[in-house]
């Protein structure tokens, strides 16, 4: 299905600060992690963003705020206009229809004394008007005929599924209120490469037959770029390169992002003798204490005085297509680049 | 079943899981009726329900299994060993051992279950909110237990038995019994926060609560459809074990002239009336707490068995 330009979720000025406190009696706060810190970005109906980045840079965080599970420091989340982040009661629950999660882990994100048809069943029992009750069994029994699963299976606890199988029931629990937007927090990355393949394929069969919005986060770059329509690219807390798949791999502008694609395995063996490797110094910075200025400054072959002292801005820049939040970008083809 | 195609396989996803095909798969199951189907397979908890029952007709209708009086004393036959015309002897007033081990029963079957049942309310109830909710709640209730935990246990009632109901007033047999109960769940529920809190706080963090939450699911059906079904089992075993403890706590309240105390008939009065002549005549003390033990032993097996029918991985 073709991405139209309709944008059904807008993230604004997200942040999302978990407080450092010190003391037992009274606590005092003496920091804060800054782990989602100044995210904005729509998502058009029908597409498929891609959130990729090092492990701790925030994928997580900025997943549990778009479910609403956190609440934000500041900023927004709208789905239709509407923003997330402040409704309550009966109107956000009304509002998590539109909006479900695909989790990571298929071995913890199953009740393991839950039958298949309870896990797949209770978005109908605590949505009561979206199935009336005579009709939930043959509900379920279709979604699990949709994600590929036999619908004899009702009655199996998910201890008797495989990986793979675990996450189709996750999905077809995902799919349940027919939601616009499903936020997959690294779907595949707890399961085989040749089972990924599958659930990959099955999440874009569902995509093009249900129309679904999704927010694909994961770390593996090739599963990303396989997927994903628009990709972000996040270092601690921000979002430094925003571009569709071809202006992400082919044309990086951000230091970061071509170190991250410098990495990615080449499966042709001379092209990997003559591939340029950038090796990154050090580890990322504490998000607790990022540094001044441009986050990256501090492992950036490229840093200048002028890095440590203004943020660069998410911004497209003068040479490139797309948005780079670094004030030195250009275009450097490291994925293909002989 | 016939070979799937390539393209089947591909959708079915990669391996089928080994179960017996022959399963029946008509009617909705859950969580209950399944643990109900596995029990029914289990000789222990068929063993452990007969024996259950036993104790339960034995407190409830004590004249069915035996004729005797249990206050009948005649002291010429004091301490006197078994024989036919008393199976199970005579104890230190001469009473009949065996009719005073049926007429036990009761008393100590229900302080046991009634106090075990009060702990587990208390301290699953308190556990579950701490550990669900935190804060300051958890705070509150956490440090709470900890000061009652730090109390010595016998000392804890005797403060508390001995202001109530010193030993020379003369209370009737239900407000002893009550306050008893009382004071049993009073100073035991802290561990059964902790147990409950624990697993509680752990199965929180566990993704299929985030995935409940992320569908609108409110407190309550997490913590009684996800929390409480993963936190049971340790509880479970907890509160088996507890009913015989608690039946030999009262013996120890008994021995102290705290507790329940005659003309009160129960297991904890003849065992404690009779440790002092267990070289000379055992028998007295050997048959009430032989009863005892099985009676406990019930509960252990029954929670077992229970525990195990709960957990679809150990099926």
């Amino acid at each position: 299905m073709k991405a139209s330009a309709e944008s059904i979720l807008e993230v604004r000025d997200l942040v999302k600060h978990f407080p450092l406190t010190q003391g037992i009696i009274v606590k005092r706060q003496i920091g804060a992690i800054k782990a989602v810190d100044g995210v904005s970005f729509d998502l058009h109906r029908g597409e498929t963003l891609g959130i990729v980045g090092e492990s701790g840079c925030g994928k997580s965080t900025l997943a549990k705020l778009l479910m609403a599970l956190e609440r934000p420091t500041s900023g927004s989340v709208r789905i239709h206009g509407k923003d997330i982040t402040k409704a309550k009661g009966a109107e956000l629950k009304r509002m998590r229809r539109n909006i479900q999660m695909v989790m990571q882990d298929p071995y913890t994100s199953l009740n393991p004394r839950m039958t298949v048809g309870d896990i797949v069943g209770e978005p109908f029992e605590i949505h009561p008007d979206v199935a009336p009750k005579g009709d939930r069994r043959r509900r379920v029994q279709e979604l699990l005929e949709v994600v590929g699963l036999n619908p004899d299976h009702i009655n199996r606890y998910p201890h008797q599924f495989s990986g793979g199988q675990r996450q189709r029931i996750g999905i077809a629990r995902g799919l349940a209120l027919q939601p616009e937007i499903i936020i997959c927090d690294e779907p595949v990355s707890a399961l085989d490469v040749s089972i990924q393949a599958q659930v990959m394929n099955l999440l874009e069969r569902l995509q093009n037959e249900f129309g679904l919005s999704y927010i694909f986060i994961a770390h593996d770059l090739s599963v990303v770029r396989h997927i994903s329509d628009r990709v972000a690219v996040m270092y601690l807390g921000k979002i430094v390169e925003l571009g569709t798949d071809s202006e992400i791999y082919d044309s990086p502008t951000h230091p970061y992002t071509q170190a991250l694609l410098s990495a990615v395995p080449v499966p042709d063996p001379e092209g990997r003798e003559t591939r340029q490797r950038i090796i990154l110094q050090g580890d990322p910075p504490s998000p607790a204490n990022p540094p001044s200025g441009c986050h990256f400054r501090t492992r950036c072959w490229k840093a200048q005085d002028i890095c440590a002292q203004q943020v660069p801005v998410l911004e497209r820049r003068p040479g490139s297509d797309h948005p780079s939040a670094c004030h030195f970008a250009e275009v450097r083809d490291v994925v293909n680049a002989q | 079943m016939s070979e799937p195609t390539a393209t089947q396989d591909l959708i079915k996803g990669a391996d089928e899981p080994a179960v017996n095909v022959g399963e029946v798969q008509d009617s909705r199951r859950s969580l209950w009726r399944d643990t109900w189907d596995i029990l029914k397979r289990r000789k222990i908890f068929w063993i452990s329900l007969v024996l259950l029952i036993m104790f339960l007709l034995m407190a409830a209708f004590p004249s069915l299994f035996t004729h005797k009086d249990p206050e009948y004393a005649t002291l010429a036959k004091s301490m006197e060993g078994p024989s036919s015309e008393a199976w199970f002897g005579y104890d230190l007033q001469g009473r009949d051992v065996y009719a005073r081990a049926v007429y036990g029963a009761r008393t100590s079957i229900i302080v046991g279950v009634l106090a075990t049942l009060a702990t587990v309310l208390i301290g699953g109830l308190t556990g579950v909110l701490a550990a669900y909710f935190g804060r300051w709640l958890d705070a509150i209730v956490s440090r709470v237990g900890e000061m009652l935990l730090g109390l010595p246990y016998v000392l804890g009632a005797i403060i508390i038995l001995g202001t109530i109901a010193p030993a020379q007033s003369n209370p009737s047999k239900t407000t002893i019994m009550a306050v008893v109960i009382i004071v049993l769940a009073l100073l035991g529920w802290p561990i059964v926060m902790r147990i409950a809190r624990s697993a509680v706080i752990q199965a929180k963090h566990q993704d299929y609560v985030q995935a409940a939450r992320a569908l609108g699911a409110g407190p309550l059906r997490i913590i009684f459809k996800h929390l409480l079904p993963n936190s049971l089992a340790p509880i479970l075993v907890y509160a088996t074990i507890t009913v015989g403890s608690y039946i030999s706590a009262e013996a120890t309240l008994s021995l102290l002239g705290i507790g329940l105390r005659p003309p009160v008939i129960s297991w904890g009065i003849a065992i404690a009336d009779h440790t002092s002549y267990m070289r000379t005549g055992a028998h007295a003390l050997l048959f009430p707490a032989a009863f005892l033990s099985l009676c406990v032993l019930t509960f252990v097996m029954l929670g077992e068995a229970v525990r195990d029918a709960l957990d679809p991985k150990l099926r």
